[in-house]
């Protein structure tokens, strides 16, 4: 194995594992739901794919070997981290909405509701005079 | 040298499926548990691909690559579930 791959396998090991690790720590630490949306869906994901780019370099230089099955990971992982994301703020204030979570969001307080005859699409129709409108009354 | 940043990486990981778990049991929110289950998925499934490159095996990416969908379809469930009451409708 030469001495470049070894570089760039141990490189990217130590920055996937950091990048891991800080994702882990900013969703212990940021203050609020919609802040601790930040670390898992971006640093934990670039430090998985950069695991993962690591383990191509690794197979290929120990193997001999391309394999393809990471890259095939990564991509499915950056195509479906946004989606959850979105899925899980779309949960977050549906529930704020509801008041079922308590008053819990830090420095910046609550999600400001949106004025006149909007209002968040996550459950029923937001505008006014539909049925089921909850639209501010 | 790679052994020791292969074994570090993993103790990184293993550092990061305690800080979820904390957050997972803490909560407060439910949004809050649904991320924290999403990114111990995320974590295991970079736990099972430095596995398999400590032993020297491509075995273990058809392992990594189903939790990753599984993971995926999983949240959106659980998320579809909060806000519909129901998942297929």
């Amino acid at each position: 194995m030469s001495v470049l791959a070894n570089l760039v396998i141990v490189a990217l090991l130590v920055l996937g594992g950091g990048f891991a690790l800080i994702g882990s720590w900013g969703l212990v630490r940021l203050p609020s739901t919609m802040e601790r949306l930040h670390g898992p869906t971006k640093a934990t994901t670039l430090g998985l794919g950069a695991l993962l780019l690591a383990s191509v370099v690794h197979f290929q230089a120990r193997l001999g070997i391309w394999t393809a099955h990471e890259l095939l990971i990564s991509l499915f992982l950056f195509i479906t981290a946004p989606i959850s994301a979105n899925m899980i703020a779309k949960v977050h204030l549906h529930r704020t909405r509801a008041g079922a979570d308590g008053e819990h969001d830090g420095i910046a307080g609550r999600p400001q509701r949106p004025g006149g005859d909007a209002d968040w699409a996550t459950f029923e129709a937001p505008k006014r005079g539909t049925p089921a409108s909850t639209a501010s009354d | 040298m790679i052994g020791i940043a292969l074994h570090l990486a993993a103790g990184c990981i293993a550092v990061a499926l305690v800080l979820n778990l904390w957050r997972l049991l803490r909560g407060p929110a439910l949004g809050d548990r649904i991320l924290a289950l999403d990114t111990m998925v995320i974590n295991a499934i970079a736990l099972i691909v430095l596995i398999g490159m400590i032993g020297g095996t491509d075995s273990y990416f058809e392992a990594a690559l189903l939790l990753a969908m599984v993971g995926f379809v999983s949240t959106i469930a659980y998320c579809k579930f909060i806000l519909r009451g129901d998942i297929v409708e």
